[in-house]
Order: C-alpha cells, then structure tokens, then sequence
C-alpha cells in the first residue's frame, strides 16, 4: 500500500475530501454570518440557533405536514427566515446604533432561549431524520466510499456559495447593498429603503443558515444543541477570512475544512484546536484577515 | 358580587366538614420522596419527568396508602449542577421534610448530593449517575446506587461481546476523564476476555460532530467492533455517520439508553450493541410495569434510569411499611441498613439483593438494537444478546475501596 508521511494514502484522500464536505458546512454557515456582520454590523451569535431551526423545521414539516425533504430545502430557509425578519423588527434593529458588544449580547441571549425553548417542547436526544431515497447509498471511489448525500452536500453548498456572492458582487441589488453599507443616509437620498433592505439581509443570512442546517438534518443529530456545537468554529472561520469577507469566509471555510481533516489522521487531538490556532497566527499576521480589509 | 343566601348558608355549612377532612389527614403520617433530575437539560430525556411519573407510580403500586400512610411526590431540576443539586437536597430535608430522594442525576451532582444525605442522616437511592466511586470510595451508609454504573457497562459490553465474537476493539474516546476512563475499563475487559485492542483515537470534546474520518480511521483498523466511548449527541452522531459511510464493524455503544436509540431511528441505529439493565420488554413483569406507566405517561418507554426510582421508591415504601413510617423518618442509615439485609424485589429488576457497600445487584443485559425488519411496532427496539447475572456484573467489593466495608 502507498503511503505519505507514514499514513496509508486511501487515508489520507479520504481525510482530505471529508475536509471538503465538512468546509462546506463551514463556507455556507459562515457566509451568513459574514454577510449580516458586512452589511449589519451585527456580530450574530443567534446563527447557530437558526442553524438549528432549519433542521427542526425540515423535521417538522415531514412530520407535521409530509413534506419531504426536497421542499424543505426550499420552504425551511423560508420560513426560518421570516422569522429572522421578525427577530430583526423587533430587537435588533433597535441596536444598529450601539456598540458590536449590545448586538453579539442580544443574539447571544436569543440563542439561549430559542435553543431552550425547543429543549423544552422536543426534548433533548434529538430527532430521527432521514437521507432522501435518491440520495441513499454510496459510491466506491477506490479509496474509499462516498456517501451520494455528502457529494451532494459539496454540490448544494458550492452553487449556493457561488450565487450569493454573484447576487452581492455583479448585481445592481448588491451594488445597493454595498453601497448602503458604506454611507446609508446617501444612499437613503436616492429613494432606496435601506431599512428594508437591511430587514432582508438578515433574513436571507439567517435563511442561508437554516438551509445548512437542512442540509445537515440527515447527517448530524437534529437536536438543540446542534447550532451550538458548530458555531464557534464558524466564527473562528469568519475572523480568519475577514469579518465581513464574503469570498474570504467561502474560501476559508473549505479551506479550514481540509486543514482540520488533515489534523485528525496526524493528530486527532488537536483537531478542534487547530482552527483557533490558525485563527490566532492569521490575526497576529494580519489582523483584518485573510480577505478583510483594514478599516 | 351576587351570592344568594341558600349558596353562602351551604357553604359557611361545608366548612366544618372541609376542616374535619384536613383534620384527618393530618393525622394520617406522612412520607415525602424527592425525584431530583434533569427536567430541562441534557438529560431530560434519559431521566426527567418520565422517572418522576415512575415513582408515583410506585407510590400507587406499593399499597402506602391503605396502609394509612400519605405520600408526597416532589420534584425538582438539578440543571446537571453540583452545587444546585445540593442545594436542593440540602433544601428539601431540611425545611420541606423530605424524607428520600430518588434518581439523583449525572455523576457529578450525586457524588455532592450523597455527602448531604449523609450529613442530615437520610436515604439517597440513586438511579442516574454511572461513576462506580458511588460504592467505591465515595460510599456511605446513606447511599445506594441503584441501577447501573460505568464497570457494570464495561464488563457487560466488553466482556460479551468478545464471548459473542467481537474479538477485536477499536475506540472512538471523547478526549476528556469520563471518555479516557470507559476505553480504558472496556479495553481490560476486551483484553481479559482475550480479545484485543488494535486501536484508541481521541476526538476533541466538546467540538466534535463530524465523526467520519475518525470512522474511517477505525474501518481501515480491521476491528471487528468499534467502542464509542462517549456519550450523548457524540454517540449519536457518530452511530448515523456510520451508517451514512457503510462501515461494517459491529459498534457498540458503552453509554446508550433507549431514549437515544428511539432518536436515532432503527434504519440507522439497528445492529449497534448496548448495555441496560432494564427493558420494556423483558418479561411478563416489566411489560406490566410498562403497561401501567404507559397509561400516565403516554408515547415513550422508560428506559433503565427511568425504571430504576420505580424500584427504589417500591422497595422504599416497602420497608416504610414493615418499619413503620415513624421510624422510617428517624434514621436514613437504618433504612439503607434494612434495605441491604432485606432482600429486593419488584417489576423491573425482579428479586436482587444490596451489598454492603451500597451497591444493588442485578443482571445487566447485552441487547443488540433490531433492524426494522425484525421490529414488530413502536419501542419494539431490543433483542437481547448476553445476560450478566448481578452478583458477577458490578465490580467485587473488595477492589472498590469502599470504607464501610474495610470497616
């Protein structure tokens, strides 16, 4: 058997394609957050809760009304972001004008209690959701075997990836958006609603997470706490890519991935903390991140 | 406010009536149990309001009150918190007169719990926590743990399975004292058993939930079986994500309730090897300890940590009756002595018995989780695989360290 660096070589391509499927989770949960702390400046620690919501909601709508997991894909990201919208008029929009540490307290103090509340009414071991039939099985790729959901995961996340930073960067709504970022009462001038805009932005950064977190449904345990194991790494992912970085956080996210999947053959261990401590030598090097730029 | 005079007549008429009532039950003495768990936590569905409606159950079944004894039921959550859980027993025997508590929750919060019920002389019969040091060198004349704990897993699940085929081990071991601690227990029980271990990896904790290189890693190994040494979300993450990559190993999950394998669903749970002492399902009495808790508590099975107050609470109530409930009130440490001299019996473990150092003895049972081909309905989750009879399945007294017994 061929090996590199001591590791059998089927193990390590395996390792380095899981890294890809889990950066893609990373890209599609930090491009959220990356977009509503670029446009909002809202350092949105509520991600992971609504990450977890999209997962509930895709079980919820199999349960509840029989819609299966193709139109959750589409519905779940909807319907979580709505409420998004909801979380916006009512608490955060009343924050735009403090300090980043009033809205990371408030998203934080929501996440606690949105993850609580489903404790509460779903319990906390979790509930079963399953792969869709066209999906099922797996692909023997010599090396190893690839289970069809997990491509498709890479697949979902790259193309939504890639249309959202075409929506932000190449259209005349991103043009506005950007544009309201940096000087909004100019922009307010022309007869553009910022305010709503920025409604929408967080609706569609929270709908991008709950979309990642139907994605997930089927291969994590659909329970409360399933956001909350994810989003400090996402985090971490958006500071290493630039805060605010939209192709910083797509880029970093797969790469980070692979980094960290490379770690569990060398060093299990350390494979939680390597993230952080690619963040901690990003920042000291250059502390506005890979992709940020300095203000 | 309108009230007639016929309706404010018949009811200043009532009051003597109501007092007299009062009056009567105040006479009759009164017992109170403290179910002190999880209700909002982590735990809540392994522990929570299920074992506090086993225990009112075990209150209706045991016959307390024809015997002119009332019992009290209280609850209260632990939040899975030493220094809450504690609190709240510290509260309770002292200022609302509770005279046990059941259940008792994780490890941390009965180790703390068990030195308080030592302090105010009462009786702790606890189901929850897995830390054998309960009746090893943390054990006292106040306690007995009441279920299972981590050696009784260890043994039952490694020594089993070698002696069902599983003759070579690879663990998946939550990086931390709990996960280090149970590979290292079934990996001797493996070895002694004369299996062998080919493999250890250790995933970060907390911060882990993809689980498949880790899978892999164990796949490539060659083991026959792979031992999650973990627990929780981690378990069932790690049990889906095999199924998702095909891996063909047995797996054996060495800290998995019921509970968990309702949540994961049989298509992805079925063929993972478990260790409960309790199952729904086992005999004529615990299906009709089930039945009966199924007509309160609707929808789910208990699984072993929900069964387990039933029992404590059954046998407690048994010897308030041959005590006498004066006397039960008295003295916590003689009821755990007459607990240990008395020989146990009820639905869900059958007859058993209590050692010395606090430790109940019952089998403890290898199941296999079922495809869903071989299950028949709803719950109809466990086919069994291996028995380990009680006085073999918990560690001998003499290697736990336990003061009361080199006393």
């Amino acid at each position: 058997m061929m090996m590199i660096l001591g590791i059998p070589a089927p193990l390590l391509f395996g390792q380095l394609l899981l890294g890809v499927v889990n950066g893609a989770f990373y890209a599609l949960m930090s491009l959220g957050l990356a977009i509503i702390f670029g446009m909002l400046n809202i350092v949105n620690f509520a991600h992971g809760a609504v990450f977890m919501l999209g997962a509930f909601t895709a079980w919820g709508l199999l349960n509840y009304a029989g819609i299966g997991y193709w139109w959750a894909l589409l519905l779940a990201p909807l319907i979580v972001g709505a409420f998004g919208v909801v979380l916006e008029q009512v608490f955060i929009s009343k924050l735009y004008k403090l300090d980043h540490l009033y809205g990371l307290l408030l998203t934080f103090g929501l996440a606690l209690v949105i993850e609580g509340l489903v404790r509460n009414f779903y319990g906390s071991s979790g509930l079963p959701y399953r792969i869709p039939s066209e999906l099922q099985g797996a692909q023997n790729l010599g090396f190893m075997m690839m289970p069809n959901y997990r491509g498709w995961v890479v697949v979902a996340a790259l193309v939504m990836c890639v249309a959202t930073w075409l929506v932000i960067e190449k259209t005349s709504i991103g043009a506005k958006l950007r544009a309201a970022t940096e000087n909004a009462p100019l922009v307010q001038s022309f007869g553009i609603n910022v305010p709503l805009m920025i409604t929408l932005t967080y609706g569609a950064g929270v709908a991008l997470a709950a979309f990642a977190g139907v994605l997930a449904a089927p291969i994590y345990s659909v329970n409360p706490n399933m956001g909350a194991n994810f989003i400090i790494v996402v985090f971490a992912v958006v500071v290493i890519g630039g805060m605010g970085s939209i192709l910083g956080s797509i880029v970093t996210g797969f790469g980070l991935g692979i980094v960290e999947g490379l770690t569990r053959v060398f060093y299990p261990e350390g494979s939680a903390t390597v993230i952080f401590v690619v963040m901690v030598i990003v920042l000291l090097a250059r502390p506005a991140g890979l992709f940020g730029r300095a203000h | 406010m309108n009230l007639s005079r016929r309706a404010l007549l018949g009811t200043v008429a009532a009051l003597p009536a109501v007092a007299a009532a009062g009056h009567a039950r105040a006479q009759r003495p009164t017992l109170r149990i403290g179910v002190l768990t999880d209700m909002s936590g982590p735990y809540k569905d392994i522990g929570g309001p299920l074992a506090v409606d086993a225990v009112r159950l075990a209150v209706a079944d045991s016959g307390i009150a024809d015997a002119g004894v009332n019992v009290e039921v209280l609850f209260a959550d632990h939040q899975n918190k030493a220094d809450i859980g504690s609190n709240i027993a510290r509260q309770w025997y002292d200022r609302d007169g509770v005279d046990m508590i059941t259940e008792g929750g994780s490890s941390a919060v009965a180790l703390a719990v068990a030195g308080v019920s030592k302090d105010k002389n009462k009786t702790y019969l606890t189901s929850g926590p897995a830390t054998s040091d309960l009746t090893g060198k943390a054990c006292n004349a106040n306690t007995i743990h009441w279920t299972y704990d981590t050696y009784m897993l260890a043994k039952s699940t490694g020594d089993a399975m070698v002696k069902a085929g599983g003759d070579s081990w690879f663990f998946i071991t939550a990086d931390y004292a709990f996960g280090h601690a149970l590979s290292r227990d079934v990996g001797n029980f493996v070895t002694g058993a004369g299996g062998k271990v080919v493999g250890n990896v250790r995933t970060p904790f907390p911060g882990t939930t993809d689980f498949s290189s880790f899978l892999l890693q164990a796949q490539s190994s060659g083991a026959k079986v792979i031992g999650l040494a973990n627990a929780g979300t981690d378990t069932a993450n790690c049990i889906k994500q095999a199924k998702e990559f095909g891996i063909k190993s047995t797996l054996a999950g060495l800290l998995v309730f019921i509970s968990d394998v309702h949540a994961l669903g049989l298509q992805v749970a079925g063929g993972l090897a478990l260790t409960e002492s309790f199952y729904w399902d086992l005999n004529d009495r615990t299906r009709g300890f089930s039945e009966r808790l199924w007509k309160r508590a609707p929808g789910v099975r208990a699984g072993m940590v929900q069964a387990g107050p039933y029992s404590a609470a059954f046998n407690y109530l048994r010897a308030a009756r041959q005590m006498g409930p004066a006397e039960i009130r008295k003295d916590g440490a003689a009821v755990i002595a007459h607990l240990k001299k008395t020989p146990a019996d009820d639905d869900v473990f059958g007859p058993s018995t209590i050692r010395e150092d606090g430790r109940k003895l019952h089998p403890a049972y290898l199941f296999q989780v079922k495809t869903q081909a071989e299950s028949k309905g709803p719950w109809d989750y466990y086919k069994l695989i291996g028995t380990t009879p009680g006085p073999d399945a918990f560690r001998p007294m003499k290697d736990g360290g336990c003061p009361l017994v080199q006393a």
